[in-house]
This record gives structure tokens, C-alpha cells and sequence, in this order.
């Protein structure tokens, strides 16, 4: 998949501005960002749902935009929200879908594999918002997709389930299937993708593996404890052993961690950066004005 | 998700090599099956659409029995009652129904919950899902008017016609209606702006048009000038179809213009059908682009 300088804009409203990005065969890419930054703008033209406004885009060799119904055998969505409910029940939305894809996986194990066998023979709005969704990851998957998008996949999950469905996308992983995933949760990008990108405001801010985004500087450990008067202190510092040993020779301090920054952290951090960024700008443009 | 598929089934692997698509009317045969099984789950189809007419013709009989029969001799002799006068009417109304309501609601429904957002990521064409959707409504269709003569025949007691000319004459007048009645409903589905809002847009149109084009009221006792109006929509047509196959032939010169018109009934329908064809083709969307 290639996305070239891609934009789409609403009227006046630039949703997304000059993106780029690559993702290989087999990859999972993560694509990370708030609400309303341009994520699902993005997802849903690589899906061929909407037109872009400019740059350029291939998927799986084929521009979405013109992509056919054999593109779309190849390809399978699970959509953000469905709410779609249905009188069908588990079993009979799959055997049907499966009717549609050239290649199918077989019904009964895509069920088993989102764990729904005790729901099979259960009409979908009967289900509980959770166990629908993963009616939407089996319909994503039945086609026996080369290219898996999920948009927030895991939306109303139970952590078990969660975790479940971690292990049923590292198994497609493991079979070779490239996966597009937007979350809102950090832990689940860093368990199964291999790069993220950030997108804030339409822009792509950054992009990486996931042991690399926000770079060095952003990854330093902090080291946090409290003094004998109990005022906290920071320390932040690439030899945090050295500084905990330190520490010890004034004898025990309170409170004492030693934090490596999670994806969150630095995910947060980038987009506070960018926010704080954006809103200087506007600021100097005021005065300017 | 219970299987923990660190190596995973032999079947759950993508295979590179490609197998070759379904056809385009596999595929919408098998959206066929699919789709009447929805429809008779759906408890609002089965009561306003496919019940609907058996309950207006009950109502009417009930109601208007006690007037005697319709179009008796002057001395009281005569005539027909009131179930077999009705009869033509409710067999139109249900193409209706059965055509237009149904789809207009269904589709601006599907469009509406998230449906045809999902259908239009899979390989299956538009046209798979116009044949699935044109399939459910003659197979329904076609249940429902054959139900609706069997309850006529046995339930009423209503003379049914006994030559062969009047039932190829119904059978052409069906088709063509529903057919056309289905594809008006496709067009019409682009109007409701939500799933939720297609019931109160598309339910006053069905109602006001049966209530002008003689299903419900007798035509010719209508002003002139709204059977005009009347004769501009397509089931004025399809009931005045009707009633040339199962009313006396004395009834003909009751109608706007003293006869049938089996001529003029084809012509309006291929009207009809040619406007709802361009209509469907032009605003079927998967999803509201951009919007």
C-alpha cells in the first residue's frame, strides 16, 4: 500500500492534508490520532468509500477509487460502528458472506475464532454491543482477506475479549495478512503493530516502528521520588540505576519509581507538542494580524 | 475468541492463489434466499406490507356488507358483492405494497443502519443486490396474491374468473406492476435523509395515492378531476387491470372513460417502469459519498 501526499477536504475543511506513508505486505500499521484528526477520512478512502481530493493512493496495486469487485475479494473492512443489528443470525450473515468471496474461510471456525459458538444459532440485534463487534471482525476476516482494515476494532470489548481478539490478529499475522488498524488504545498498537503513524489535525506528525516514534529524546527514563521533607522530585536521565544508587547512599526514598515513557505517554506527549504548536502559531498569526 | 490460534487451522490461512468470482446473478440468487428469509422476520413487513391487504379486505367486507351487493339490477337483482368488488383494489394495493413500500423502506433502512456500507466493501456488484431485492419482492409478491385469491375464493366466497384470457391478463398486469412498483421503490429509498424517517415519508405517498386510485374508495365515484390526477400515477392503472380481470364486463363502462383500456394500462406501466429504472440507476449509492 502507498499513499502519496494525499488530502481531502469537506467544502473549506481540510480533513487531511499532504499524507504519506507506506505499508508493506504482511505489515501492521497502526494509524494513531484523536478524534476527528483525519483518521477514518483516511481509512475510509484507502477502502475506496470516498474520493480524495488530491495525491495519490494504491492498494494492493489498484487505485481504490477504481477498485473493482476482484479488488474488493482481496480486501476486508471492519467498519468503526455498525449498530447494525439484523435479523440474520451469527451463523446465517456469515454463510452468507462466505457466499460472496471467492475463497472463504470456513464459517464454523471464524466463529469459534471470535468466540461466538455458543451464539451461533442467535439473531445479531439480540447480541450484546460487544459480541456484535466481533460479528464485524468475523465479517472483516471471512473473506480470507490479503489486506485487513480495522477501524477501532476493539470499541466495547471486555479485557478478556480484547485479548482474545490480540490473538486472533497475531494469528492472521502469522499468516501473512497485512493489517490497517486505527485504536484509540495505545496498549493494543503497541501489541500488534510493527509502525504507527500519529495524525493530528489532518497531518501525519509522526511515523515509525513502534520502539521508535517521538523519538530518543521523548524515550528517556524519569526517575521520581521523595525527599525526607516529602517534596517530590524528577529526575530525568538515560543512567536512572546510577541515579537510584545515588539516592541510596542518603538512605530510602519515598516513593520511588523509575518510569520508561509508554506509547500513551509518548503519544501524549506528541500530540499536546503539536497542539501547544498549532495554537503558537495561531497566536503570531493574530498578532500579525 | 477462545481459539488461541498461535498456529493457526490450515483453513484460516489466506491463500495466494486466487479462485475466480462468483457470477453476478450466483451471486443475487443467493441474495434472494437471504432476503426473504429478513423479510419474514421483519414483524413491521409482515403486518403493513404482506398482511395489509387480507386486513382492508376483511374490513371492508365487514363493514359495507350490510349495503347489499355493487352495480345491482333496479329491481335489486344482480350485481356483486362487496369482497369481489374490493378484491381487484386490494390485489393492486398489495403490488404496491409489496413493490414500492416494501423496497422504499427496506433499502432507505439498510442505507440508514450501516447495511449497504458493509455490502459495498464485499465483491458483490449493485446489480446482485437490485436481483436479490427485485427477487424477494415477486417471490412475496406473488405469495401474497396468491394467498389473497385463496382467501377471496374460500374465506368470501368470490367468484373467481373462469376464462383463460382474464388470468393472462392478470398475470401480465402483475408482473409488470410489481416489477415496476419495485423498481419505483428502489428509486424512492434515496428520499428518506435516515433509516428511521422512511417510514413517515414513504407511508403518507403509498396511503394518499391508494386512497385516489380506487383501492380503497370506488374510482368512479371520485371527482373528475382527481381521477386525472390519479390516472398520472401507476396504480390507477394496475387497480383498472385488475378490475378488467375480476369484475363482470358490465363494470367496464363504469370506468373514467367506459372502458378497460387494456391498451393504455401497459403503456402507463412502461412509463412507470422506465422512470423508476432511471431512478434507481441514478441515485443508488453503497453509501452517501462525502456527505
Amino acid at each position: 500500500m502507498r499513499v502519496a501526499r494525499l488530502s481531502k477536504s469537506y467544502g473549506d475543511v481540510d480533513a487531511v492534508a499532504d499524507i504519506s506513508f507506506d505499508i508493506s505486505p504482511g505489515e501492521t500499521f497502526a494509524l494513531l490520532g484523536p478524534n476527528g484528526a483525519g483518521k477514518s477520512s483516511t481509512i475510509e478512502i484507502l477502502e475506496g468509500y470516498r474520493d480524495r481530493s488530491e495525491g495519490d493512493v494504491t492498494v494492493l496495486g489498484v487505485d481504490p477509487q477504481h477498485g473493482g469487485l476482484d479488488w474488493k475479494a482481496r480486501i476486508g473492512i471492519v467498519l468503526q460502528s455498525s449498530g447494525e443489528g439484523g435479523n440474520a443470525t451469527v451463523a446465517e450473515q456469515l454463510r452468507h458472506f462466505a457466499g460472496l468471496y471467492p475463497n472463504p474461510r470456513p464459517v464454523d471456525e471464524v466463529i469459534a475464532a471470535v468466540g461466538l459458538e455458543s451464539k451461533a444459532k442467535t439473531r445479531i440485534h439480540k447480541l450484546s454491543g460487544g459480541q456484535q463487534r466481533r460479528v464485524d471482525v468475523a465479517l472483516g476476516i471471512i473473506g480470507r482477506p490479503e489486506l485487513l482494515f480495522l477501524d477501532e476494532p476493539t470499541t466495547g470489548f471486555d479485557p478478556e475479549a480484547r485479548h482474545q481478539f490480540w490473538d486472533l490478529i497475531r494469528s492472521l499475522k502469522a499468516d501473512g495478512t497485512t493489517i490497517l488498524l486505527t485504536t484509540h488504545n495505545l496498549d493494543e498498537a503497541a501489541e500488534l503493530s510493527d509502525r504507527a503513524g500519529i495524525i493530528v489535525g489532518g497531518k501525519l506528525i509522526d511515523i515509525g516502528a513502534i520502539g521508535e516514534l517521538g523519538g530518543p529524546a521523548a524515550r528517556v527514563p524519569r526517575v521520581r521520588w521523595r525527599d525526607s521533607a516529602g517534596v517530590q522530585h524528577e529526575d530525568c536521565t538515560e543512567t536512572p540505576a546510577r541515579v537510584v544508587a545515588g539516592l541510596a547512599t542518603l538512605g530510602e526514598p519515598a516513593d520511588l519509581q523509575v518510569i520508561r515513557p509508554s506509547l500513551e505517554d509518548i503519544y501524549l506527549g506528541l500530540v499536546r507538542r503539536h497542539a501547544a504548536d498549532s495554537a503558537t502559531t495561531t497566536e503570531n498569526a493574530e498578532v500579525l494580524a | 475468541m477462545s481459539a488461541t490460534l498461535s498456529t493457526p487451522p490450515e483453513s484460516l490461512r489466506p491463500s495466494r492463489p486466487r479462485a475466480p468470482r462468483h457470477s453476478i446473478l450466483r451471486l443475487g440468487l443467493s441474495r434472494i434466499g437471504f432476503e426473504i428469509r429478513l423479510y419474514f422476520r421483519s414483524t413491521d413487513t409482515v403486518f403493513f406490507t404482506f398482511l395489509f391487504p387480507f386486513i382492508m379486505l376483511g374490513i371492508f367486507t365487514a363493514a359495507f356488507s350490510a349495503q347489499g351487493n355493487i352495480g345491482t339490477n333496479p329491481d335489486g337483482s344482480g350485481g356483486i358483492s362487496v369482497g369481489a368488488y374490493y378484491l381487484p383494489g386490494m390485489l393492486a394495493a398489495g403490488m404496491l405494497l409489496s413493490g414500492l413500500q416494501n423496497l422504499a423502506i427496506d433499502i432507505a433502512g439498510e442505507k440508514g443502519d450501516g447495511t449497504l456500507k458493509r455490502l459495498g466493501g464485499t465483491p458483490l456488484s449493485p446489480l446482485s443486490y437490485f436481483i436479490g431485492k427485485i427477487g424477494q419482492v415477486l417471490v412475496t409478491g406473488i405469495l401474497q396474491a396468491v394467498l389473497l385469491l385463496l382467501v377471496a375464493r374460500f374465506a368470501f366466497d368470490i367468484a373467481l374468473p373462469t376464462e383463460l384470457e382474464k388470468w393472462l391478463t392478470f398475470v401480465w398486469v402483475f408482473l409488470l406492476g410489481v416489477i415496476t412498483c419495485a423498481f419505483l421503490g428502489i428509486a424512492l429509498s434515496a428520499l428518506p435523509r435516515s433509516g428511521r424517517s422512511a417510514s413517515a415519508v414513504v407511508i403518507p405517498i403509498v396511503l394518499v395515492l391508494q386512497f385516489i386510485s380506487g383501492v380503497y374508495l370506488q374510482f368512479n365515484a371520485l371527482p373528475e378531476w382527481m381521477q386525472n390526477i390519479a390516472g398520472l400515477f401507476p396504480l390507477k392503472w394496475m387497480a383498472q387491470g385488475m378490475r378488467s380481470v375480476f369484475l363482470p364486463d358490465g363494470f367496464a363502462s363504469q370506468e373514467q372513460n367506459g372502458a378497460w383500456e387494456l391498451d393504455l394500462v401497459p403503456l402507463a406501466l412502461l412509463v412507470w417502469l422506465v422512470v423508476g429504472l432511471i431512478g434507481s440507476r441514478l441515485s443508488f449509492r453503497w453509501i452517501r459519498k462525502d456527505a
